[in-house]
């Protein structure tokens, strides 16, 4: 038995495509009964009294039912013998476009509907357009009334030619093109004897057998860090959803923005502890060293994945709001939120021709090329080559409509990590800098956020801003950089010396750690001993060793911004 | 295998789901109405934050009338997970002395309607966890994962927010709401098979077992306790029954029935010519009622 298929069905207003559904549905006798009197009840209030309305298994809302039309997606569920599906039934008027998209982006194949007796039109082409730009790889073009035509070869061979234009123009790929009639069954869960000529598969059989998970391979591991697990002081685990690829333990991976590398200590898959773990898989990992992972981290290995500050993106606007150019809109992508601009509309597109259009702004279910730059850099790729990590939402900061939806097409200003990031440096001594990291209590997303604003290399004999929004270190002090093992040591604001954590030696001056926090040392044989307990604490948990040692709120602080 | 691989993928999505609420929104909490389907999400939360515990509470919405076995299970399984089980009654509405009898769907607005749109206010929760499934109903069919209630409860259904790809947005103003479906893609036979696959425990009435009911205008209601005032005729009997949805004894009708495996439950449902909802009795008053009463406010 295949994999759980979802799939849309969309075509213009009388295509008929809750009429096909229903006719799936009906036929296959997966309706239940009581259901099925209902659908009876419910043709006799109808508009088409008395002949059964398929339609109104799938059109739900009152308001559907009174205007005739399907104004959202309907969910409906099927399993037949071979296969089970999920299709999302999607409205075809142009103003509810953005219902359309929801489908789209749910869905791993379309059917899309032609009217037999219109041939392609306008709406057929925006349907695939919406589909292709919301990352669908498989399409079926059902062309429906084949009946009001009378089951003509030729005029299915014209739609054909139409239909593999509109495939080129729009480089869709995976397509088959079956003629059926969805108020009369021809072709639609059993081969019609009226259309002879058709050596291909009914609707529902092609259905049955098309496979869809092999388009979807990606490079690499990743997975972005839904939340941190601390149920006790000796467990952290990073949950998420493996994107990609698969991961096991003892693997070296990478945690992105970061960079920093660590092994993978263990990995529960739900609640059982597995060796290993693959794509599509709900997981706890946990690292072997402490690194800096928060949410909307990404962890991954071999997937190429950088971050950036700018990209362009296709975007679907949703909101009735229209787009406006400098306003800060919060971004969403994978599990980060993060404030960025809309700078710039390379182009319009026109949802129906697809021509390019000189545009300021864009409204409700409009396309543009637009330029979008991050409050920092953070952690994306284009759609194409890690779906997730190129899906995006904006979510309008006051109303908290989603604004629109978009895909990566670009990226911009990579952020290059060991020369951006603020370090202590002398010959072959590299101390992070991290003391001048801010922690700020962000009230858009509710969390605690650290930033860091300065972003250069520090020598002997530079002076270095000792206060900032968030720190403020007296004039006097020393660094002990436990993870880098460097020690760094600061007199009127001046770095005087840059050493290996071995050469210290106590100043009676304060000390603090490589994060700005300070340490309860007064001595050198404190020093022996701090250093001594971390090397035992990398192993066995670091929180007792912090509890211990350190004291957050000398020197910090966290600012509500 | 292929199978359960349909299963795997709808769990991996109801605990992304679960996961987002709890890292996004400020205080969720999980509905738990003690039938099999919270019995399905409970033990997704359960799997979706192990080792720790959910980060948030549970609340049962108690509308007196209850099956006496429902409120045991609920006692157990708190106690079995360690886990926060706060339980809400309308008080004004038993001092009023509602009851589904007398109160017909003014009683379902009062119990249940009212006293979860009290209990979300009482303690300040913008974010509850509910069960339902889009394959239950027709306005289901068309509600959101994420499905946004202004400050009065109210579900707008021509203007539902976008829901892209996994990207949901938890952002409200103050005094609104969300309501959260983690299993809106699950179908009766898909509850039924991961109950079975994970050995869920579930309420003892969903088994079929010699039980005391009446036959009232075609349902069997079961006489849970003295409360049942008996009409004019009415004699209990003792019958073979199962129920397939759980909710108020007098407004829940069982099903006759020998299945007393979860395998016969299966065997049962798969070849069932009644879809699960008839066997409630709300949900036949008329066209279109379960859409207004979620614009009024109902789960």
């Amino acid at each position: 038995m295949k994999g759980l298929l979802k799939f849309i069905t969309c075509g213009s207003v009388d295509d008929g495509k809750s009429t096909l559904i229903g006719h799936i549905l009906y036929d296959a006798k997966l309706l239940y009964a009581d259901q099925e009197k209902a659908l009876e009840l419910d043709s006799k209030v109808g508009s088409r009294s008395g002949k059964i309305d398929y339609s109104l298994l799938l059109d739900g809302l009152m308001a559907e039912r009174e205007q005739g039309i399907t104004i959202d997606v309907a969910y409906r569920y099927f399993t037949t013998d071979n296969r089970s599906f999920i299709v999302a039934d999607t409205p075809g008027h142009e103003e509810y476009t953005r219902n359309m998209a929801v489908g789209a982006s749910f869905a791993d194949l379309a059917v899309i509907l032609v009217d037999a007796s219109q041939g392609v039109l306008v709406q057929t082409r925006r349907h695939a357009r919406i589909c292709k730009l919301m990352g669908i790889r498989h399409f079926v073009f059902a062309v429906n009334k084949m009946d009001l035509v009378g089951y003509s070869e030729d005029v299915f061979n014209q739609i054909k030619v139409q239909i593999a234009e509109l495939a080129q123009t729009h480089s869709l790929s995976n397509i088959q093109v079956i003629p059926l009639s969805a108020t009369e069954g021809d072709n639609v869960t059993i081969k019609s004897k009226n259309i002879p000529w058709y050596q291909g598969p009914a609707l529902l059989e092609y259905l049955e057998n098309v496979d869809t998970s092999s388009s979807a391979q990606e490079k690499g591991f990743y997975m972005p860090v839904q939340r941190v697990s601390r149920p006790d002081r000796t467990f952290r685990g990073f949950q998420g959803q493996i994107e990609s690829g698969t991961v096991h333990v003892g693997d070296v991976i990478k945690s992105l923005p970061s960079y920093e590398k660590a092994s993978v200590k263990s990995i529960l898959y739900t609640n059982k502890n597995v060796d290993e773990a693959h794509a599509g898989e709900p997981v706890t990992i946990s690292l072997d060293r402490e690194v800096d992972v928060s949410r909307g981290c990404v962890l991954a290995r071999d997937a190429s994945i950088g971050s950036y500050k700018k990209i362009n993106a296709s975007l679907l606007w949703m909101d009735d709001e229209p787009l406006s150019l400098g306003k800060d809109y919060l971004v969403k992508i994978g599990t980060k939120i993060i404030p960025g601009a809309l700078t710039k509309i390379d182009y319009a597109i026109d949802v129906n021709s697809g021509a390019h259009l000189d545009a300021e702004s864009i409204s409700k279910n409009e396309i543009a090329v637009c330029e979008l730059v991050f409050a920092e850099a953070i952690v994306v790729d284009l759609f194409e080559k890690h779906k997730t990590l190129g899906e995006l939402i904006l979510i309008d900061r006051v109303t908290h409509a989603t604004a629109a939806c978009g895909v990566v097409e670009a990226l911009y200003e990579k952020q290059v990590q060991s020369q951006e990031k603020a370090a202590f440096v002398q010959g072959d001594h590299y101390g992070r800098g991290e003391i001048f990291e801010e922690f700020f209590y962000d009230t858009a997303t509710f969390s605690v956020v650290k930033q860091q604003p300065v972003k250069q290399h520090y020598t002997i004999g530079d002076e270095i801003p000792t206060s900032g929004e968030s720190y403020h270190y007296p004039d006097d002090f020393d660094i002990i950089i436990l993870r880098d093992s460097i020690a760094v040591k600061v007199r009127g604001k001046r770095i005087a010396e840059i050493t290996t954590t071995k050469d210290f030696r106590y100043g009676n001056v304060p000390v603090i750690n490589g994060r700005g926090f300070e340490i309860k040392v007064h001595s050198d044989e404190d020093v022996k001993r701090l250093l001594r307990e971390y090397t035992d604490a990398v192993d066995s948990g670091c929180e007792e060793f912090f509890r211990k040692w350190t004291v957050f709120d000398t020197y910090r602080k966290v600012v509500i911004h | 295998m292929e199978n359960n691989s349909h299963l795997d993928e709808l769990e991996a999505e109801a605990i992304y789901i679960i996961r987002e609420v709890a890292a996004e929104c400020e205080k969720p909490v999980m509905l738990y109405s003690i039938g099999k389907d919270s019995s399905v999400m409970l033990h997704l939360a359960i799997k979706a934050f192990y080792p720790e515990k959910p980060p948030f509470p549970f609340l049962h919405v108690n509308t007196t009338w209850k099956f006496r076995e429902m409120i045991e299970f609920r006692d157990k399984v708190a106690a079995k997970y360690g886990i926060e089980m706060l339980e809400y009654i309308n008080q004004d509405g038993v001092k009023q002395g509602i009851n589904p009898f007398n109160h017909g769907a003014a009683y379902t607005d009062i119990m249940k309607t009212q006293a979860l749109k009290q209990a979300l206010n009482k303690y300040g929760f913008t974010a509850a966890f509910g069960g339902g499934r889009r394959d239950e109903e027709k306005s289901r069919a068309k509600e959101r994962i994420f499905s946004f209630r202004n400050s009065a409860h109210a579900w707008d259904p021509k203007n539902q927010r976008p829901e892209m790809w996994k990207l949901y947005n938890t952002k409200i103003n103050k005094g609104e709401s969300i309501r959260v479906f983690p299993i809106s893609n699950w179908t009766e036979k898909d509850i039924w098979q991961y109950i079975k696959r994970e050995n869920i425990d579930i309420v003892p009435l969903y088994f079929a077992a010699e039980r005391p009911v009446v036959n009232r205008d075609g349902n069997l209601i079961m006489v849970d306790d003295e409360r049942l005032p008996l009409r004019e005729g009415e004699k209990p009997e003792i019958k073979s029954v199962r129920f397939r949805t759980l909710g108020c004894y007098p407004l829940t009708g069982g099903v006759e029935s020998t299945a007393k495996t979860l395998d016969e439950i299966i065997e049962e449902t798969l070849s069932a010519v009644s879809s699960e909802r008839t066997s409630r009795v709300i949900d036949n008053e008329a066209a279109g009622s379960m859409e207004r009463r979620k614009r009024e406010g109902y789960f």
